[in-house]
């Protein structure tokens, strides 16, 4: 094994990757830090002036940001509620022994290839424009009516299409896991004399535990960092009262230019993320041993 | 007797509901595929109901304008060569990292772990700096070039994949590399002739979810790159909604270009992707 443990060999494995890794993460990481002490409007040529946590603490007072707080937190825990409940459905619709589970599995799945933006745009056309001429014409316009230009419905608009982009996703983890459940158990229960609620609630739901942890976490990460569909569906209208907390730090920098205090909320961002999921995965991992 | 075939009428009834359900679920790409041939009175009238006629001048209308055929080019250019380095890059990296347990390589697995949790919007803006700033000192073209986003995708990609192989690696057992080594093979030879085939299962998992991320990814290229000659798919659809008054058939036929791909994409490897996918995510 010499050969291969040779500093040259190491270095000649690892370092492209490291390098590349380095200039693209790391060190935009770190100067993303620093950059967050300083006031500047993004050209080269004006002064950059350190202005310590002051944009920290102007965060705190700014309506915009907290609206976009308030927003992105409701989104997202409707979201996780609509997509794991949907997608656990899902699963447990297309694991029993129906012949069509698979062509039922490559439909449910299919929306989350679309990728958000393009998702984001299908519905634009449908909750809007569709949603309006259909109003008009059955005269159901409590319901069909152009959701994206009332503040609370394209909310719920962009659930809605998070919801259909991330269901079959999910699903699919919470195929993997009902799967991975001995048949024997199963048919042991219903021998019992055990019902369909009482199986799924007392013996599936307890053994895909680990599941449930795995989707908790990719749905609420991915909807506190959504970006995408934001932008196609609603543009953070109307009046900035859809925008979620990546849109929000994306007009302070991109628009607004205030690229120091941008990205002061930025790194904030990351603190919350970072805690939110060290808090969560703490969580769930303790209650997975007690069962 | 009459058990059985009441079973099976049970079993068909179930199958068309499932079935009807599934459809309903996809209604949503029904309206764009019939709204997409319809002219603006058509449309107008009523959006649910099927095309009188078939008219494909949407299409072509849609085609010119966003420039399909070169933005389809750029797209398939950036996620193949991404792709290619992140995978042969990270398993490589991986590989060593496991294959020579020390503290170093802790460090290093510890650090692509940990920076996973940081969200694209607290890199964009100093990345763009530091890459421009590239440009302006070194003369690199870090900006507005396929290149530099292939480039920073392999870095967003790396973390990813090196902890997937990582987990992969630790499962291979040694002793082939041993004996090759023996053998006097070099630690080059042991990687592509002996590792590198073993870890296939993963590498499928890496090109799936990266496929899906870089092909649809939207946020990083719109940053990276500014000329219209440039435009990925997801950059030039953007573009064609940016402008004022939507025509919304023209809309519709736009978006079915963008989908079409994909669908192909899908339909011939759907057996890998939904593997893939559940492999990446319980990881």
């Amino acid at each position: 094994m010499k050969k291969m443990r040779g500093p040259a060999w190491y270095a000649l494995f690892t370092l492209p990757l490291i390098f590349v890794f380095t200039t693209v993460v790391l060190i935009p990481f770190i100067i993303g830090i620093v950059y967050a002490f300083f006031s500047w409007d993004g050209l080269p040529l004006n002064p950059k002036i350190f202005v310590g946590i002051n944009n920290f603490i102007k965060i705190f007072s700014d309506e915009r940001f907290l609206a976009s707080a308030g927003h992105t937190v409701f989104f997202t825990l409707l979201s996780i509620v609509t997509i794991n409940v949907l997608g656990l459905a899902f699963a447990l619709g297309v694991t029993t022994r129906l012949n069509v589970r698979n062509i039922a599995r490559t439909m449910l799945f299919a929306p989350y290839m679309i990728g958000g933006l393009i998702l984001g745009y299908i519905w634009k056309f449908i909750l809007g424009e569709g949603f309006r001429t259909i109003g008009e014409k059955t005269g159901l316009t409590t319901v069909f009516f152009n959701w994206l230009l009332h503040p609370q419905f394209a909310l719920l608009a962009l659930t809605v299409v998070i919801t259909w982009q991330m269901a079959g996703y999910i699903m699919i983890i919470y195929i993997t896991g009902i799967q991975s459940i001995p048949e024997e158990v199963i048919e042991a229960a219903y021998m019992d004399g055990a019902g369909f609620w009482t199986v799924l609630f007392r013996i599936k739901f307890p053994l895909i535990m680990q599941s449930f942890t795995v989707c908790l976490f990719l749905t609420l990460s991915n909807c506190f960092k959504i970006f995408d569909v934001n932008l196609s569906l609603t543009g953070g209208g109307p009046y900035s009262s859809t925008e979620l907390f990546a849109m929000n730090i994306y007009h302070e920098i991109f628009s607004l230019n205030n690229y120091g205090y941008g990205q002061a909320k930025a790194i904030l961002f990351f603190i919350i993320v970072a805690a939110i999921t060290a808090v969560q995965v703490g969580i769930t991992k303790k209650r997975e041993v007690e069962m | 007797m009459i058990k059985k075939q009441d079973a099976h009428i049970k079993n068909f009834s179930l199958c068309t509901l499932v079935m009807i359900l599934c459809l309903l679920y996809l209604f949503p790409i029904y309206i764009v595929l019939v709204n997409s041939f319809k002219n603006r009175a058509e449309l107008y009238e009523d959006i649910l109901a099927p095309p009188l006629s078939f008219s494909f001048q949407y299409y072509r209308n849609a085609m010119e304008r966003m420039n399909f055929l070169h933005s389809l080019g750029n797209s398939c250019i950036v996620t193949i060569f991404s792709i290619l380095f992140i995978t042969i890059l990270a398993s490589m990296t991986a590989w060593m990292l496991v294959r020579s347990n020390n503290k170093l390589s802790k460090i290093i697995f510890m650090v692509f772990v940990t920076t996973m949790l940081i969200p694209f919007q607290t890199l964009m803006m100093p990345l763009m700096q530091e890459m421009s700033g590239i440009k302006r000192y070194l003369g690199i073209p870090m900006v507005d070039t396929l290149g530099a986003l292939v480039y920073m995708n392999i870095g967003f990609g790396a973390s990813l994949a090196v902890f997937l192989y990582h987990g992969f690696v630790k499962s291979v057992p040694i002793s082939l590399e041993e004996a090759a080594t023996i053998d006097g093979c070099t630690a080059w030879g042991v990687f592509w002739r002996i590792v590198f085939p073993m870890l296939k299962p993963v590498t499928v998992t890496v090109l799936v979810l990266d496929v899906i991320w870089i092909w649809n990814d939207y946020l990083l290229p719109s940053l990276v790159l500014n000329s219209k000659a440039n435009r990925t798919i997801p950059l030039s659809t953007a573009s064609f909604f940016g402008e004022f008054s939507i025509q919304w058939n023209m809309a519709m036929a736009a978006l079915m270009l963008t989908i079409i791909p994909v669908v192909i994409f899908y339909l011939l490897s759907q057996k890998y992707i939904i593997k893939g996918v559940a492999a990446g995510a319980v990881k």
